[in-house]
């Protein structure tokens, strides 16, 4: 051809005589515009005080960590980084649990005594209380997207996103501190707080409501909000429940068993999953509602239903399958082997398959529709059980996630 | 014909609706193995499930779930069909990567869910090259192809994602031949195959047969090592279901020294071994601690802090006489935990085999609630909400994490094969300031013990308890006692010799009952002899009188070791009291005489795991490959983007094998950009319903 080919920034001017729309260069408006030049000030300086803050705590703490501690805090820097470019809330939701924690610590003044004599750490943002604030707002907030979805009102859901943002901004920063109590309690006590039963279902209700303010972000409705709300509540209300009769939240020193790097990601990395199979549930409740036409009117579309129960899910079951890796990595240095059909593992597996299926019928299959949000809250049930279920009736090794 | 039922089978195995099935069968064959315990004693499931279910569950392998024969054939299946579907998917989905569908014709893009029609404002020639030069910037790579109805752009992104589908599906079946290479196939294979056979469990190393040692050789086993302190050891024992075999190791293990460490709560803090490898070929030692979470890899071979055992201790005993008549120390015992003696006296007739199982020098316990209950001040409402705020730090207030002293259990087993369990701590428990020795016993593995209390006197003692229940229980004393408890009641010289002697007959009587089983004879007696009314009473003068006759031991005690007699006051009328319930509890304890430990040196074992697992690296070459090849699958999207360019129009269609939401947005992204590059209003799309 003898055309000569357009550079990307001067492009051939075309048929001179027809009147010109204008004709952009082929490089100005490609949709994949690279994320780093989509950024603003305020995501640089997010970037920034990342980086700053990981710098400060390698300089001031570097003999208190091993090589592991160093390379996950620098790993932290761009992945948290990522993650606010890319979900701009998240920015100040973190900026928000950085100076509640920060603060939290300062007045502590390395006194664990100090909790009950002071009046900003007994009433605001010790652990405890940050929790017992990240429960009740949960609460309030469920009501208010409740209130939202009846009374039609965008003020009620507006004020549920709302809530669920600052209970969530609690919960963490409740989990950061009694990180920071268990050193009090003695360097030799001192844990990140995913050790029992009580912690991670406070990490479970963090999870679940961080993965559903995503989506609610990213769909643009809170119309899910109400549904997806019922299970962090119930959560919650375990959580109480486990605080308030069986004193489940006093921070116990850690077991030989899971005094290992691996708990640290393993943990986390599972909730993750069960946090989104939890959503993909929820939002298949909703959709199995408004098929039958029930608050159809006040839901999202069905295919953004079904949408937001897909993504779910493929996240769900993205990092359970590295969740489950890494407990099989942590079972062979803790246990000698990586799989021995311990009842905890066999559910995994179980949990597993049932999304792989579930993942095959839609992707390769094709299945849409009501059977497949009927699965995903079948499988919301599967996953409680491997869960909590497994702890509460089956005996393993997994013993210290005992009820 | 042989060919076609190939065909046929191979397309069942391949097919998608075979490898579902048996992810559910799986699933459910899994769920069994979680539900009934695996590996217990055959015992155990015989007690469980009785005699006509166990042998039936036996046969189906339901103790073994995971090892059984139809297990191994469902995970067999679901490696061939996976094998078998990426033989099938390989070779169309190789043609689709490479493929860029350049002949598809107009009539099947206009039937795409995803098209629109643009109006370009340059000539075709252009056009064409400033679609490619947006294409190839948007991240597509793309074909010129001329159909007969136009130039087509046929351009494709994201076709890697085809290579997660190879990556998963290799690495199930990566995983599951290093599982099964892993497991204990190998070695049931060499049961199976070669002359291997097991053997019991009790016995000495050097009388296991030649047949039940594999050598080092053995390329994948899973065995635990047993090392005493000071000890070396160069075996590991695996243990079948049917029995054990020997697995000789490379090297020499020498424990040196067993730790275990608590926190002040007295949770466990830290388990470890040092040990010593020596090196059999080379003679090299080497110096190593193993604990929990950090192993230690020796000649392939990898050891871990599995769990720890008494490695034989030695207590010093004394057997304090419970036969009544017979007083005093039976015998002074030099035992070995794990080792067994004979405890035997002919005059006394009994024989026993006693067992020495287990010594613990630290027993940490919770003993809240022992000084008499919860109190009922507990808070309520907003004072239990205010409790609840604050640090993690605080917890239930009253716990009370005691360490309460060693203790040391041991069986008493009779001539007829009979044991009993026992469970003797040597150190006194406080129990609202009263001191108590604790004795606990069973008669079954699988019941709980149960504690006899034997209080301690004014100068903390046991002396006195043994004493008074000697002269309680041994008719040849009981005149005498009776005797003295009524003239004490009633003196003589005073004119109450009638009601002296109606006093001393009811004592005896109380006391003939008592010494019967304790309290339970007399709560027959008077259930049997009382109206109802009067129960409650009777009962009332019947303890009084007993309460009577164990003072009047006491004091007859102290009399003959030279002490002063003592005036009741109510902490002694206690320690009477639980000096009785104590005797009437030690009817039912079983044993001959009271082991009591007055000294121990103690000796830890160490339970290490040492395992050769070849297909490690397979599994995790596997799970390396399933991680990479899930992201793929669910995170690198194919998409086709074609351009159809004829004169005055450009057909733009998209093809996504993911069929969600965002297809629609990128669909609207794309048109947008090629539109503003080609000059053309943006048309509305016929896709973009429902936005």
């Amino acid at each position: 051809m003898e055309i000569a080919r357009p550079s990307p920034r001067t492009p051939s001017p075309g048929t001179p005589s027809r009147p010109q729309p204008p004709v952009l260069p082929p490089a100005a408006l490609a949709p994949r515009t690279p994320l780093l030049r989509r950024l603003d000030a305020l995501d640089w300086l997010y970037a920034l005080a990342l980086a700053l803050g990981a710098a400060f705590a390698l300089y001031r703490y570097h003999t208190a960590m091993d090589v592991y501690d160093d390379l996950i805090l620098v790993l932290h820097v761009p992945v948290l980084a990522v993650i606010g470019w890319h979900w701009k809330p998240f920015r100040a939701f973190l900026a928000a649990v950085a100076l509640l924690a920060l603060a939290s610590i300062a007045l502590y003044q390395g006194d664990l005594a100090r909790a009950e004599q002071t009046f900003l750490l007994k009433y605001l943002i010790s652990s405890q209380t940050a929790i017992m604030w990240m429960s009740a707002l949960i609460f309030i907030a469920t009501g208010a997207y409740w209130l939202g979805l009846i009374g039609r009102s965008d003020f009620g859901e507006r004020t549920g996103s709302a809530l669920t943002w600052i209970a969530a901004t609690m919960g963490t920063t409740g989990l950061f501190v009694r990180w920071y109590e268990s050193y009090l309690l003695g360097p030799e006590i001192g844990h990140i707080p995913i050790s029992n039963l009580y912690e991670v279902f406070v990490l479970f209700t963090l999870m679940t409501a961080l993965l559903y303010l995503y989506y609610e972000g990213r769909y643009a409705t809170r119309r899910m909000g109400a549904f997806v709300m019922i299970v962090i509540s119930t959560a919650v209300a375990f959580l109480l429940w486990y605080t308030f009769t069986r004193e489940a939240h006093e921070i116990q020193p850690l077991i030989p068993a899971l005094q290992s790097y691996w708990m640290k990601v393993h943990v986390p990395t599972n909730f993750i999953g069960y946090g989104a199979f939890a959503v993909s549930a929820m939002v298949g409740t909703a959709y199995l509602l408004a098929a039958r036409g029930i608050p159809a009117s006040r839901l999202p579309a069905l295919r953004v239903l079904e949408d937001v129960m897909y993504k779910a899910i493929a996240i769900g079951f993205a990092f359970f399958t590295i969740a489950t890796i890494l407990g099989a990595l942590w079972a062979a240095e803790a246990w000698g082997t990586y799989w021995q059909w311990d009842p905890k593992e066999t559910w995994a597996l179980i949990v597993w398959l049932n999304y792989a299926t579930w993942l095959h019928m839609r992707l390769t299959k094709g299945l849409r529709g009501a059977v497949l949000a009927w699965w995903a809250v079948v499988g919301l049930l599967v996953t409680t059980f491997a869960f909590v279920g497994v702890n509460m009736f089956l005996t393993g090794l997994h013993s210290y996630g005992a009820l | 014909m042989h060919s076609g039922i190939a065909r046929a089978l191979f397309e069942l195995l391949s097919s998608m609706r075979f490898a579902i099935s048996l992810l559910t069968i799986l699933s459910i064959a899994s769920v069994v193995g979680t539900v009934v315990r695996q590996n217990e004693p055959f015992n155990a499931y015989l007690n469980q499930f009785g005699p006509f279910w166990f042998p039936v569950f036996e046969k189906l392998g339901l103790y073994s779930v995971y090892n059984a024969g139809w297990f191994l054939v469902i995970l067999a299946f679901l490696v061939l069909s996976t094998t078998l579907c990426i033989v099938r998917q390989t070779a169309p989905m190789l043609r689709e990567m490479r493929s860029f569908r350049e002949r598809a014709r107009e009539a099947s893009l206009r039937s795409f869910a995803h098209r629109a029609i643009l109006v370009p404002a340059v000539p075709e020639a252009d056009t064409i090259e400033r679609a490619r030069a947006y294409l190839a910037h948007a991240g597509f790579a793309s074909r010129v192809a001329d159909n007969g109805e136009g130039t087509l752009l046929a351009a494709r992104q994201g076709s890697a994602g085809r290579i997660g589908y190879f990556l998963a599906h290799g690495a199930i079946v990566l995983i599951c031949v290093g599982g099964l290479l892993d497991g204990n196939l190998p070695l049931r294979l060499q049961v199976w195959l070669g002359d291997k056979h097991t053997t019991t469990g009790n016995q000495l190393i050097a009388d296991i047969p030649e047949s039940a040692r594999l050598g080092t050789g053995n390329p994948s086993f899973r065995g635990d090592v047993f090392i005493p302190e000071g000890r070396t050891t160069s075996f590991a024992v695996l243990g079948l279901a049917d029995g054990i075999l020997l697995q000789e190791l490379p090297f020499n293990v020498a424990l040196d020294k067993f730790h275990i460490e608590h926190y002040e709560n007295g949770m466990p803090k830290r388990f470890a071994s040092d040990i010593r490898v020596t090196d059999r070929s080379s003679g090299k030692t080497t110096q190593h601690t193993i604990e929990v979470n950090r192993p230690l890899t020796v000649d392939g071979i990898t050891l871990y802090q599995s769990s720890f055992e008494d490695g034989g201790s030695r207590l010093t005993i004394k057997a304090r006489s419970l036969l009544p008549g017979r007083p005093g120390v039976l015998r002074e015992i030099e035992g070995v935990v794990g080792e067994s003696l004979a405890f035997a006296d002919a005059t006394a007739g009994f024989s026993y085999t006693l067992e020495f199982t287990d010594f613990k020098a630290f027993n940490v316990e919770d003993m809240r609630g022992s000084e008499g209950g919860q109190g009922d001040d507990a808070p309520r409402g907003m004072d239990k909400l205010q409790r609840h705020l604050g640090s993690g730090a605080k917890g239930a207030e009253d716990r009370d994490m005691r360490n309460i002293g060693p203790s040391f259990t041991f069986k008493l087993r009779d001539p007829a094969g009979q044991a009993r369990e026992f469970h003797n701590y040597m150190l006194p428990i406080e129990q609202g300031e009263r001191w108590f020795l604790y004795t606990g016993l069973r008669d079954a593995q699988a019941d709980a013990f149960r504690y006899m209390r034997i209080p301690l006197d004014e100068r903390g003692s046991v002396d006195s308890w043994f004493a008074i229940r000697d002269r309680l229980l041994d008719p040849a004393q009981r005149d005498t006692l009776v005797g003295r408890f009524a003239a004490r009641s009633f003196p003589a010289g005073r004119g109450q010799d009638a009601m002296r002697e109606a006093l001393a007959q009811s004592a005896r009587q109380t006391l003939g009952l008592f010494a019967e089983k304790g309290y339970e004879t007399l709560g027959g007696f008077i259930e049997k002899s009382v109206p109802e009314a009067e129960r409650g009473q009777a009962a009332d003068v019947l303890v009084s009188i007993l309460q009577g006759l164990a003072f009047e031991a006491w004091t007859l005690h102290r009399e003959t070791t030279g002490e002063a007699a003592l005036e009741l006051n109510p902490a002694r009328a206690t320690f009477l009291n639980d000096t009785i319930a104590a005797i009437s509890d030690s009817h039912f304890y079983g044993a001959p005489a009271w082991l009591q430990l007055d000294a121990f040196e103690e000796r830890h074992a160490t339970v290490l795991q040492a395992t050769r697992s070849p297909g490690m690296p397979l599994v995790y070459l596997g799970a390396l490959l399933l991680v990479l090849g899930v992201f793929a699958m669910l995170y690198i999207r194919e998409r086709r983007l074609f351009v159809l360019v004829k004169p005055n129009e450009a057909l733009v269609a998209m093809s996504s094998n993911r069929r969600t939401l965002d297809v629609d947005e990128t669909f609207r992204q794309h048109v947008e950009g090629l539109a503003a590059v080609l000059g053309a209003p943006v048309p509305a799309s016929d896709s973009r319903e429902g936005a």
